[in-house]
């Protein structure tokens, strides 16, 4: 359908009154499928098509309209519904959008594939699910104090073409793969969800059945799961006390996003969001001066990650994305923010140098300022440096609770699984572990970086935000970190 | 523009194209959700951004014996296309079903159901609002105004070749606000409905303003520790929604995820006022299942702070077939979408006075389990929670994280609650927009526990 978009929309776009200063038209392709077995039983498969397209009129004002009906009589009509909530704005929007400058760039995207999940069967996939949950149950019959396994392939293909009266056209496609499994354990009243990467997903990766591999899915993750769902049910609570806590990759993910990510955020920074995901403790003025974190923390944004879960050329305004530091040396440079937000920012005095990153959804959604590729750059100690150099603290993996307050500096994070560290050393497997602290503190913190040998690359598919409501997928690669004198503490029991 | 799929009769004509009998399936099922939507949003009491969105999802389902497969489309408007898109879908699904195995758990509906809700409201052109905002918000009370309104109807319609045939159509807005003094100190509003009206509008908007002068005193920082605390209904909200993620689930009970497992052990209780149920006939939701299953009026899930001799569980129809109990009306998630909570003994209005001194707090956030198993949950205070002192708000407070076990928060922690529960519709947008909601009264409770 997309073949026939900008036809139909350059002459659906020709009946706009004279007035019109800008249009845009953002098509949307995306299938998914998303298969299960759980405990061994092959749930019902599931599909979905989702087509449709968003178009942007400005004419005093700016308005959206979108729509399903991808014939030109369909763009026609949303053009006109368009145009009539930009006149209703004009004279009374945030910014006047008549003369923010408008991406025109041109140019092509392509996902790394080298075997789409559309070329593997439905009974080869499913045959994957099916032994990988068996391998979470045990070698032979299911352990009885295995309770629940479930094993999960989540497959989106999705192709955009974005075009404007500006001249810019742009296309791009992507192919993300999300595999997952996860047990939960019971034995002596004690229960523990473990899970390969997150009870979110958060193993997610662009690519094709490719990404299987690299999760080790079929290879280890089943029996790993169990093990360590296993070693939990028998672990005691994890101790309260203020210690060092390394985090591991699928961790760190969750800590970037909450307290690096949302913060730099600069539709957030320009109020926003203040009525739903809420605002930020970054200010303006803090760009450029503002030191984050300790001199080791070093943060890029990477819209060319490989493997990375948000990866693009460019974003839903059709400006290229390019690789740049916002955090470097722990010094504050620049904030998450499109063409917009930062013509936004310029007219209140400050020139930022923001990065390409205002994206939608799907059709149906506006684009806002979002995470992409989200990173901490490797540092230059392996993981047993890391832990050799830690006399008392806890080693944590994968999140499973996470809470932040609306300017994102509180925060209280729980993980699945945890090691205590003692003397330089991994000790015992610790069940429950949570730590809590202040962003414009706890990064400060940081002692210790993982080498490009810890490096992992995860992120998340929902990452929420925006009036409406819009869940994205966003990405993280980043090494293990050690962090001093952290709050630590168990659950209640 | 329109949405076709918002009247019934378009909906009829696909049943009548996709449900004839087929040898080849025991059952095909069309669940339907169509929305024409305004969406616009403010900041600093001018448009940020306007939207219009119509849309309408059909998700085609095709049963044979114990197997199931089933595809979602987005449908383009055109009758003609659409059923042409959706036959071709369906044959992909039937001919899936050869490559799959059976499900043991896979339950339908026994006999044909029927409903139908079809509730017309008044909604204003989306420039109206644009302008009162302009001319209440910007000229007239000079306010940092920030909020959000969806509106416009949403349709839900399920049919199924056993001759099923389900309607639900609303129309509704939700128009929700933030009055800031600076920084994170905001007075929170909701106007919400069928029927808009000016003059409704205005008036919580200037009741809103005239609240705000509150938020200038000196905020006070609190202490980490155990505080009596009053908790409006938009906090209770945020509490027992929290709740219903894995609390309430049949399967969460049953693999002993669920937050509630000391209650279900015996360990632990609510209070004895506390009575709380999954209200469907009271709500915006509709009345039955995207798989066909009628709901009941009500499902009781905590009866005078215990659980009730059903269970106290939403059971979906796999989990009810897996589990050997009756399903109940709910969704594969088994979360709640009309959680209703009973109201108590204080007087409405009287909360400030029994509270005497301590926390009220107008707003929750974040929320999220910090252990699971003990029902702990921590979240964080927003917008406008203020400390009292003889019944009186003295100055509002620093945002704070609490920690708290919700089973001794709502058992021996519970002082009371308001008389008379209060209606919050969810707002939510993911995706479409969502008719779940939450009917609470305000609770006065002893020892919430702050801890950063």
């Amino acid at each position: 359908m997309l073949d026939t978009l900008e036809s139909h929309a350059r002459h659906a776009a020709g009946r706009l009154p004279a007035s019109t200063r800008h249009w845009a038209v953002r098509g949307v392709l995306e299938s998914s499928e998303r298969l299960g077995v759980r405990d061994g039983v092959t749930e019902a498969p599931s599909r979905s098509q989702d087509d449709g397209a968003m178009v942007t009129v400005v004419d005093g004002g700016m308005g959206y309209a979108a729509t399903s009906d991808l014939s030109e009589a369909g763009l026609a009509a949303a053009f006109l519904r368009a145009h009539a909530l930009a006149r209703a704005g004009a004279g009374r929007t945030v910014i006047d959008y008549e003369t923010v400058q408008r991406p025109t760039a041109s140019g092509r995207y392509a996902s790394t594939v080298a075997r789409s999940s559309a070329d593997a069967t439905l009974p080869e996939k499913l045959g994957w699910l099916q032994e990988v949950c068996a391998a979470a149950g045990g070698e032979g019959r299911c352990d009885p104090r295995i309770v629940d396994r479930h094993a999960t392939l989540w497959s989106v293909r999705t192709e955009q073409l974005h075009i404007s009266s500006d001249g810019a056209r742009t296309h791009q496609q992507w192919e993300f793969t999300t595999p997952s499994v996860q047990v939960t354990a019971h034995d002596k009243g004690v229960t523990q969800v473990r899970s390969s990467g997150g009870q979110y997903n958060g193993f997610c990766q662009q690519g094709g059945i490719e990404v299987l591999e690299r999760a080790r899915f079929r290879q280890s993750e089943g029996p790993r799961v169990r093990r360590e769902a296993l070693e939990l049910v028998g672990a005691a609570v994890c101790s309260s006390a203020r210690m060092d806590v390394i985090l591991m990759p699928d961790q760190m993910t969750l800590q970037i996003h909450e307290s690096i990510g949302h913060p730099l955020e600069l539709d957030r920074i320009l109020g926003d969001e203040r009525n739903f995901a809420g605002t930020s403790f970054v200010t303006l003025d803090m760009f450029g001066s503002y030191q984050y974190g300790s001199d080791l923390l070093n943060v890029s944004y990477d819209p060319g990650h490989a493997h990375g879960f948000a990866s693009f050329a460019f974003d839903d305004d059709g400006t290229p994305a390019e690789r740049a530091l916002l955090i470097e040396g722990g010094r504050l440079l620049r904030p998450l923010g499109g063409s917009l937000s930062q013509a936004r920012a310029r007219a209140q005095g400050y020139p930022l140098g923001a990065v390409a990153t205002t994206r939608s959804a799907g059709w149906n959604r506006a684009p806002i300022d979002r995470m992409s590729n989200l990173n901490v750059e490797p540092g230059d100690q392996s993981l047993e440096q890391l832990i050799k150099g830690t006399e008392l603290g806890v080693l944590m993996h994968t999140n499973c609770s996470w809470s932040i307050d609306d300017s994102r500096n509180k925060f209280q994070f729980g993980c699945e699984y945890a090691q205590m560290v003692r003397g330089g050393k991994v000790a015992e497997v610790v069940r429950n572990p949570n730590y809590r602290g202040v962003s414009a503190t706890f990064w400060r913190s940081l002692a210790g970086v993982g080498d490009a040998s810890t490096v992992e690359v995860g992120g998340t598919p929902y990452c929420g935000k925006g009036e409406p409501s819009q869940v994205i997928r966003v990405g993280h690669a980043s090494p293990a970190c050690r962090f001093v004198g952290v709050d630590v503490f168990g659950g209640a029991a | 523009m329109s949405c076709a799929y918002l009247q019934p009769a378009a909906f009829d004509a696909l049943c009548s194209d996709l449900l004839r009998a087929d040898p080849a399936v025991d059952r095909t099922t069309l669940y339907l959700r169509a929305e024409s939507s305004d969406f616009l949003r403010f900041n600093h009491a001018a448009l940020r951004q306007a939207t219009g969105v119509q849309q309408a999802y059909l998700t085609v389902a095709v049963e044979r014996g114990q197997r199931r497969s089933e595809g979602t489309l987005s449908l383009v408007g055109d009758p003609a296309l659409d059923e042409k898109r959706l036959k071709a879908e369906r044959a992909l699904l039937v001919a899936q079903l050869d490559l799959i195995a059976d499900d043991p758990f896979l339950q339908r509906p026994t006999a044909a159901t029927h409903s139908q809700r079809d509730d017309r409201g008044l909604l204003p052109d989306a420039a109206h609002v644009i302008g009162c905002v302009h001319e209440m918000a910007a000229l007239r009370l000079k306010q940092d105004f920030v909020g959000f309104y969806a509106a416009g109807p949403v349709a839900h319609a399920f049919g199924d070749s056993l001759g099923s045939r389900h309607w639900h159509r609303v129309e509704s807005f939700h128009f929700e606000w933030c009055l800031y003094h600076r920084a994170d100190k905001a007075v929170k509003t909701v106007y919400a409905g069928t029927h808009w009206d000016d003059a409704a509008f205005c008036a919580r908007l200037e009741a809103a303003a005239q609240r705000v002068p509150l938020l200038t005193r000196e905020p006070r920082s609190l202490k980490p520790g155990a505080y009596r605390a009053a908790l409006a209904p938009m906090a209770m909200a945020e509490i027992l929604g929290t709740l219903g993620w894995s609390g309430f689930s049949l399967k969460a009970r049953r693999t002993g995820v669920s937050s509630l497992m000391r209650l279900q052990h015996g360990e632990a209780a609510f209070a004895r006022g506390f009575d709380l149920e999954e209200a469907f006939a009271q709500a915006p939701t509709p009345a039955f299942t995207d798989e066909g299953f009628a709901r009941p009026p009500r499902v009781a899930l905590v009866d005078g702070g215990q659980l009730p001799a059903s269970g106290g569980t939403l059971n979906s129809a796999r989990s009810a077939a897996e589990y050997g109990l009756p399903a109940n009306g709910v969704g594969a998630g088994e979360s709640p979408q009309a959680l209703h909570l009973r109201g108590g003994s204080i007087v409405d209005g009287d909360l400030l006075r029994a509270l005497d001194t301590g926390l009220y707090i107008s707003n929750l956030w974040y929320l999220n389990y910090s252990d699971r198993a003990a029902c702990r949950m921590t979240g964080m205070t927003r917008y406008a929670c203020f400390w009292v002192e003889g019944g009186e708000l003295v100055a509002p407070i620093n945002v704070m994280r609490f920690d708290d076990d919700a089973l001794r928060l709502f058992g021996s922690g519970l002082i009371g609650l308001t008389a008379t529960p209060e209606f919050i519709p969810g707002g939510d947008t993911y995706g479409c927009r969502g008719l779940a909601s939450v009917t609470t009264p305000a609770a006065l409770v002893e020892g919430f526990v702050l801890t950063l």
